[in-house]
């Protein structure tokens, strides 16, 4: 028995850090050895998520991170020191892994092995794990696996991940690595000026930091680890660093260049005795591919017309499966309201929760759909040439190409669009596209503008009106997010120039099992995180409408409904008629009660708290041109836009009225509800058309709120998006009502 | 001397230096655009900007702020 073991007792799972470069299959061989019970580490102030999983073998149990894929461990941002300080154990409430796992594509090693250099550094036993070997094997690469693990002096094992092959014995490897002391000695030897810098710095900070720090700190300017020296309680030290390179340079060790000069040039002098190559390189399927999908004409088809494709499946197909939740949502509505008695409770469960699980599950389809493709096209590699190219168009406000599909999903939803933005890595302009992504007009604002146009702008107007204004709405958004993004991106964003410097992977067939668990991950943790907070917005938003549910003469209003629909369905159960008149007059009677519910729902609505507070508020949306009842609907749209309209129907003693149902241009002038609205005086045009900025850009969603909140894994975030976008929206709404009111 | 901005479609060349000591720098670095490197330029994007291009065994896409920054020795080829 090993040192090791006699400290740590033997029921303890061991820790495996599974680490790569992006696009060499890390995820699906993490998701072939951890099949059971993964879960995903979130860390304050990072935003990157990491999933963890078990394995077994040998009856021994094993712990399994899947660390962010990245190109080097050369930090710049806390996002990218969590990999650092994980493996080198400083990640408080992690433990050090006992072994790291370095998964390379063997069909392009070099680039694949600056990381594994790294890792080496850390003092952490390493096993290497060669995957993609067929891909190799068709661009003619020949590969020595003993030699390589010879000169690399650690475990090399062929695998493929996404056929499963070798997996065994790389558990084996695993298992064999965890005692076996780290691979020092074969790490590349930086030049003798280098590594007396080092040895004086490691001095200097009197050994406190791992070697592997200080040899990041001289390396990386303006790197993190230079960022937590700021921190450090040291005086002095940033003017030594400084000179400490200026003494590097004059010595042909200029920074940051020696670090690749080194490393490149010992992983080719390595690699000349374990790969052959052939005479000529074959042309692969990636190469005859690529020359029709990066094509200018041929491949920017090919982009636009799968774009459609994923536009209309996220903004049509989801809606009959969105529609069946609904369905399924006011079923088990009527029921639940059947069996509870009428009161506080049925309300809170009907209205309350029910509604609120509703507008959580309602966006399950979008969301998953959209991972769908998602997960297929970064799995088969085409998310890299669709960010290609779409850059140039994106560069102009400022972010990269990898922004347009999370751009373009928000046209459908911004939740799913936020959700997108995970391939970005680049965290300022990810943050960029989260900020700007509910700008983009998404359709839970078309009821109201259809609503608004409809009632306003249809008749009387030229034909061609209610669509100008529609389509100029839409360009709101197009027109606004940009910009937006480019003044995030000049102030708070403000930073380094993001590199846009992106592998073209190799194409290949998209595993079902890595898009399965992406598009059901996706879907989970929408629900899981946002959820809550969604279901939380929907209760307090209903109990400022329920509440007080007593008119001035003590009688409640649920009550007083209550009963009037009993009798409703009493009057509707007698359908046996004796002639057309009896049948007409029970018809009157029946729509006589359902005035009156509708009376007293918006009695009760207007003199709820929400009610009260729009009454307070009043002042406020006066510039806007709307009167309380607006301001009161607009509130009352917190947890999602769409509800103004049914709130609206309400407080005009219309019922509630079905946002779902309005969508046609030309039938919405004849509802009740627009009717009701046109002869309200304080409704005219401008105040339409104020009403309608204002939803065209401001935040009433607390799902996409809900989903920064955990995409950002911060409330900073969510606020500052609501904060920006309510003065935007009211800055917007004053601007055109004052001009419209002025002109007319 | 030639940067990889300056290079047709087809043609292949081999890295000198590159300009600067900043992140952009260091990432390019990180990728195997390094001294002594081969590259062949691949293709264009639609408006000409970003660039592909075969590097050490993979295929890179860069812009050409990028790309101008990469100093090299024109080896051969030209337009396919």
């Amino acid at each position: 028995m090993t040192a090791i073991e006699a400290v740590r007792p033997r029921l303890q799972s061991r820790v495996v850090a599974l680490i790569g470069n992006p696009n060499t299959g890390k995820t699906t061989l993490f998701n072939a050895l951890a099949r059971m019970r993964q879960r995903v580490g979130n860390y304050s102030g990072v935003t990157v998520e990491i999933k963890k999983g078990r394995m077994t073998f040998d009856g021994k149990s094993f712990e399994i991170i899947d660390l962010p894929g990245t190109y080097s461990l050369a930090p710049r941002s806390p996002d990218e020191m969590v990999a650092v300080d994980l493996i080198l154990g400083q990640q408080p409430g992690e433990p050090r892994p006992d072994v790291v796992v370095s998964i390379v594509d063997a069909s392009n090693l070099e680039r694949n092995l600056y990381l594994t250099t790294q890792v080496m550094e850390l003092g952490i036993p390493l096993v290497l794990a060669l995957n993609m070997t067929d891909v190799a094997d068709g661009q003619g690469l020949q590969i020595d696996a003993a030699r390589l693990e010879n000169q690399l002096g650690i475990r090399v094992v062929p695998i493929q991940a996404n056929k499963g092959k070798g997996l065994e014995r790389l558990k084996k490897a695993i298992d064999e690595a965890v005692d076996c002391p780290p691979p020092m000695r074969a790490a590349p030897a930086f030049p003798e000026p280098f590594e007396r810098e080092e040895a004086a710095f490691g001095a200097r900070l009197g050994g406190r930091w791992p070697p592997f720090l200080i040899r990041r700190l001289l390396l990386d300017i303006g790197g993190y680890t230079e960022k937590r020296l700021a921190t450090d309680q040291m005086n002095g030290l940033r003017e030594e660093l400084q000179s400490a390179r200026l003494r590097l340079a004059s010595a042909g060790c200029k920074v940051p260049e020696i670090e690749a000069r080194t490393r490149y040039g010992w992983i080719r002098q390595m690699s000349a005795h374990c790969v052959r190559r052939p005479e000529r390189r074959p042309i692969t399927w990636t190469d005859r591919l690529d020359h029709v999908l990066t094509h200018k004409i041929w491949g920017t088809a090919f982009f636009l017309a799968l774009m459609m494709l994923v536009f209309q499946t996220i903004f049509a197909w989801a809606v009959p499966l969105m529609d069946l939740l609904k369905f399924g949502k006011e079923w088990l509505g009527e029921l639940l309201r059947g069996s509870l008695p009428a009161g506080p409770l049925a309300s809170l469960a009907v209205d309350g929760v029910l509604e609120g699980v509703g507008s959580v599950l309602v966006f399950l389809p979008q969301i998953m759909l959209l991972f769908a493709f998602i997960a297929i096209m970064e799995d088969c590699g085409y998310m890299a040439r669709a960010a290609f190219l779409m850059d140039k168009i994106m560069a102009g406000c400022g972010l990269s190409g990898k922004s347009f599909i999370p751009m373009l999903s928000s046209v459908a939803c911004a939740v799913p669009g936020i959700m997108a933005s995970r391939v970005i890595e680049n965290r300022r302009d990810r943050l960029a596209t989260i900020l700007v992504a509910p700008l983009m007009s998404c359709s839970a604002r078309l009821p109201v503008y259809t609503l608004m146009i409809g009632a306003f702008l249809t008749s009387g107007y030229p034909g061609w009106v209610p669509g100008l204004t529609l389509f100029a709405m839409y360009l709101i958004g197009l027109l606004v997010a940009p910009l937006i993004a480019l003044l995030l991106k000049r102030t708070i964003l403000r930073g380094e120039t993001p590199v846009f410097v992106m592998e073209m992977p190799v194409y290949k067939r998209p595993s079902l099992r890595t898009v399965l668990r992406r598009v059901l991950d996706s879907g989970w943790a929408f629900v899981r995180r946002a959820g809550t907070f969604i279901l939380a917005s929907m209760v307090l938003i209903w109990a400022l409408l329920y509440f007080p549910r007593e008119d001035e003469q003590g009688q409640s209003y649920d009550l007083q409904i209550a009963k009037l629909r009993g009798d409703l369905s009493n009057l509707k159960q007698n359908t046996k008629f004796e002639n057309d008149d009896a049948k007409n007059a029970i018809e009157d009677a029946a729509q006589a009660i359902e005035k009156t519910i509708a009376q007293i729902d918006g009695e009760w609505k207007r003199n709820s708290y929400l009610g009260r507070i729009g009454h307070t508020l009043e002042p406020v949306v006066k510039p806007l041109g709307w009167d309380w009842k607006i301001g009161m609907a607009a509130l009352a749209s917190f947890p999602a836009r769409e509800v103004v309209v049914g709130t609206m129907g309400i407080i005009y003693n219309m019922g509630k009225v079905d946002s779902g149902n309005i969508r046609d241009l030309e039938q919405v002038g004849a509802t009740p509800l627009a009717k009701a609205l046109q002869e309200d005086k304080v409704f005219t045009v401008p105040v339409a058309l104020s009403l309608m900025i204002f939803f065209a850009l401001c935040c009433q969603c607390t799902s996409t709120l809900a989903v920064i909140r955990r995409e950002t894994n911060s409330w900073r975030w969510p606020l500052f998006t609501f904060g920006y976008m309510t003065v935007l929206a009211y800055l917007g709404a004053l601007l055109v009502y004052q001009v419209g009111n002025g002109l007319s | 001397m030639l940067s990889v901005a300056q290079l047709q479609l087809g043609q292949r060349a081999v890295i000198a230096a590159i300009q600067g000591e900043d992140v952009v720098c260091q990432r390019l670095l990180e990728m195997g655009v390094c001294e002594g490197a081969e590259v062949e330029v691949l293709g264009f994007s639609p408006f000409g900007d970003p660039l592909e291009i075969r590097l050490r065994d993979y295929r890179l896409s860069l812009r050409r702020s990028e790309a101008a920054r990469i100093s090299v020795r024109l080896l051969t080829g030209g337009s396919r």
